[in-house]
């Protein structure tokens, strides 16, 4: 499954690339690209544990930029 | 300017000035001991840096930017630089505000590229108009379009005329004409009429939809220098920091260097230590380049495609409906002697007049008249040959070699290659119509530009008979033709084009996005053309040239081969000064000031040219 979601404040162009590089590491994520140009999280992972891998990806987002934030909808 | 960003200015505003004071003998006039009166100033510029510092130290991130300058300038604190460390936190956080200023400018401008979501759309419901969300059409229903307004979702004109505005799409500036059983594309502008039409796909499925979905995924296809920046800048950090120990450990041991000037060296390091310029003006360079290509009309999926397009070597072309219209015109009239053209072709379109064949078709749009039927009281469809008629009481035969032969009519061979209409009246040779696939008007034009930017061979690839490629290709300035090709027999050739060109070098091939999906995914670049409205193309290719004009081609691989070297520059650019920077410090000929400098100002000014590859030269 491949979802796309808003980040707000994301404003450091390293940051993104940190972020990316995390969640590249979460177990179960096939593809994930974080854009400062486009601020969106493009994750593709999993389908049955799609939810879980969300839910780790925004915990190691906020470790890395506190101030940033993803849109889940 | 953002709510953050102006209070980040007033902060910048505030603490400046204080510095200023200070640094005009105020530190000498108060009687506070000098750190704490530079604290002042500090504090109120830094204070976020410091918290984010904290913050993120305990979360884990080691080699963070907020951490590495605050500890480069409490260092500098430390060892009693005071006025410098409040000025490097005050330039880092006048570089940073400038650099999210650019950045936001640039992304909107890219955004107002964009800018073809339909907003709404006008629904027929009961006889009453309803304004309602694109995506909450239905196929079948009836819409609306005002003069002005952006066509919504693609569909069938049932009423109206008017004329539609491509340009945001295509980056053609002539309106295109509809009226009723025409179709509307999705993103185009309504000009003047009121449409009523019937919707033929969802929303999701609609031009428009599709385009914005590309655009924006475009990012995720990185090129291979973005994948380079992100691999260097994972190690960049964590070797300057180790290299700024290095600095403050052994200077004092190798040079006549105290401790505090030797750790004075290692904070510039720190300074220095963020790849922020590249890590940000490198994609944005690629960014713009795809806003700047999608301006005029050229949508490419992937940095990566852009990346491979600026490497061409060889392009590759289908003929018919790429470098041809592929629809048969009247492309010269031979009468014979006495006879004036006009009037041989009124003879062939009357003689041709009840006749359904393309061929027909082609001699009556060339004539451009309505025929008047009473003229031609009988005509007799000969298969294979051509016709006989009679038009205005004499007995007309027009068709091929064949039938004139058949008729005892000697005719005279052409030079054109194409498909040859004679004609004879009572039994004498009148002359002939030669009918062909015209080459496109700009056709020629791109080649010979090709050509001029370097690409080293041209090839053209078509199922067509021999002679009729050869006199195409040869009319064109084409390198390479192969022709009588089947669909298969083309990737065939490409494949053995694809082996000779040079490691570096790519092969794009160029097609109409009918029958050739194959070749374009083999080759390393596929590019397609008239993806205005045809889904096929948009899928099956990387590069989608929305109209169909092979000018359009230069184009592309000009913004390609910009947006490379502008990103090339600012790698260039950003590690040159950087290093510079870096060797000056350990030698201690270097300040924090240029260090600074040599962090957000190259950052600046790097984003500052990567801007540039939004813009895109008019042709």
């Amino acid at each position: 499954m491949k979802k796309t979601f808003k980040l707000i404040d994301l404003d450091c162009a390293n940051c993104a690339a940190k972020m990316e590089d995390a969640i590249r590491r979460i177990d179960g994520v096939t593809a994930v690209t974080v854009s400062f140009m486009t601020q969106k999280l493009t994750l593709e992972a999993e389908d049955s544990r799609f939810d879980a891998i969300l839910k780790e990806a925004v915990r190691v987002c906020k470790k890395i930029e506190p101030d940033c934030q993803i849109v889940l909808k | 300017m953002t709510k953050r960003q102006k209070k980040t200015l007033a902060r910048i505003l505030g603490s400046g000035a204080l510095l200023l004071a200070l640094q005009l003998g105020g530190a000498a006039a108060i009687p506070l001991p000098r750190w704490l009166l530079y604290l002042v100033p500090y504090l109120l510029i830094g204070w976020d840096i410091l918290y984010k510092a904290v913050r993120n130290i305990l979360g884990g991130q080691v080699f963070d930017e907020n951490f590495l300058m605050a500890l480069a300038t409490v260092g500098a604190f430390l060892t009693g630089e005071y006025p410098e460390g409040v000025a490097v936190m005050l330039f880092y956080q006048v570089g940073e505000l400038f650099q999210s200023y650019a950045v936001g400018r640039s992304r909107r401008s890219i955004a107002a590229l964009m800018d073809i979501r339909p907003d709404y759309a006008n629904l027929e419901r009961d006889g009453d108009l309803c304004q309602v969300d694109p995506e909450e059409v239905a196929v079948g229903d009836t819409i609306v379009i005002k003069a002005g307004e952006r066509v919504p979702l693609d569909g069938i004109v049932l009423e109206g005329t008017s004329s539609l505005d491509t340009a945001a799409l295509t980056g053609e500036s002539l309106p295109r004409s509809v009226g009723p059983g025409g179709e509307v594309i999705s993103g185009c502008i309504n000009q003047s009429g009121l449409l009523r039409v019937r919707v033929q796909k969802p929303y999701g499925e609609s031009t428009v939809a599709r385009i914005l979905d590309l655009v924006e995924n475009s990012s995720t296809k990185k090129a291979r220098v973005e994948n380079f920046i992100t691999r260097f800048a994972r190690w960049y950090t964590p070797a300057v920091v180790a290299a700024a120990v290095l600095v403050a450990l052994v200077t004092p041991l190798l040079a006549p260097v105290g401790w505090q000037e030797s750790i004075h060296r290692a904070l510039i390091f720190l300074v220095i230590s963020c790849p922020c310029a590249l890590v940000i003006s490198v994609p944005l360079s690629f960014f713009g380049g795809i806003g700047g290509a999608s301006k005029a009309g050229i949508l490419v999926k992937g940095s990566n495609y852009l990346e491979a397009l600026s490497n061409t070597e060889v392009v590759v072309f289908d003929k018919t409906g790429t470098l041809t219209k592929g629809v048969f015109e009247v492309a010269a009239i031979h009468p014979r002697e006495g006879m004036d053209e006009a009037e041989l072709l009124e003879l062939a379109a009357l003689a041709e007049s009840w006749s359904e064949h393309p061929i027909s078709l082609s001699l009556r749009r060339a004539w451009g008249k309505e025929a008047d039927r009473t003229r031609v009281p009988e005509a007799q469809e000969l298969s294979g040959r051509g016709v006989r008629a009679e038009v205005d009481g004499q007995v007309v035969l027009a068709g091929n070699h064949k039938l004139m032969e058949e008729n005892g009519v000697t005719c005279e061979d052409c030079e054109k290659v194409g498909t040859i209409v004679h004609l004879a009246v009572d039994g004498g040779y009148a002359g002939h119509i030669v009918i062909a696939d015209q080459p496109k008007e700009d056709a020629k034009e791109a080649i010979a530009a090709l050509k001029a930017m370097g690409i080293r061979k041209t090839v053209m690839l078509t199922g067509d008979a021999r002679e009729v490629g050869e006199a195409v290709a040869r009319e064109l300035g084409l390198d390479e033709v192969h022709a009588q090709l089947l669909p298969g027999d083309k990737v065939a050739r490409v494949e053995q084009l694809l082996a000779g060109t040079s490691p570096k070098g790519k092969l794009a091939f160029v097609g109409d996005g009918i029958n050739d999906a194959p070749v374009l995914s083999r080759a390393d670049v596929g590019i397609a053309m008239g993806g205005l409205g045809s889904d096929a193309a948009i899928e099956a290719a990387d590069i989608v040239l929305m109209d169909d004009a092979p000018s359009k081609l230069p184009v592309a691989i000009a913004i390609a081969k910009r947006t490379l070297s502008i990103a090339r520059q600012n790698i260039i650019f950003a590690l040159g000064v950087k290093v510079a920077v870096l060797v000056l410090g350990a030698l201690g000929a270097a300040n924090m000031w240029e260090a600074v400098f040599a962090d957000v100002g190259v950052s600046v000014i790097a984003i500052l040219n990567a801007t540039r590859a939004l813009q895109v030269k008019e042709k």
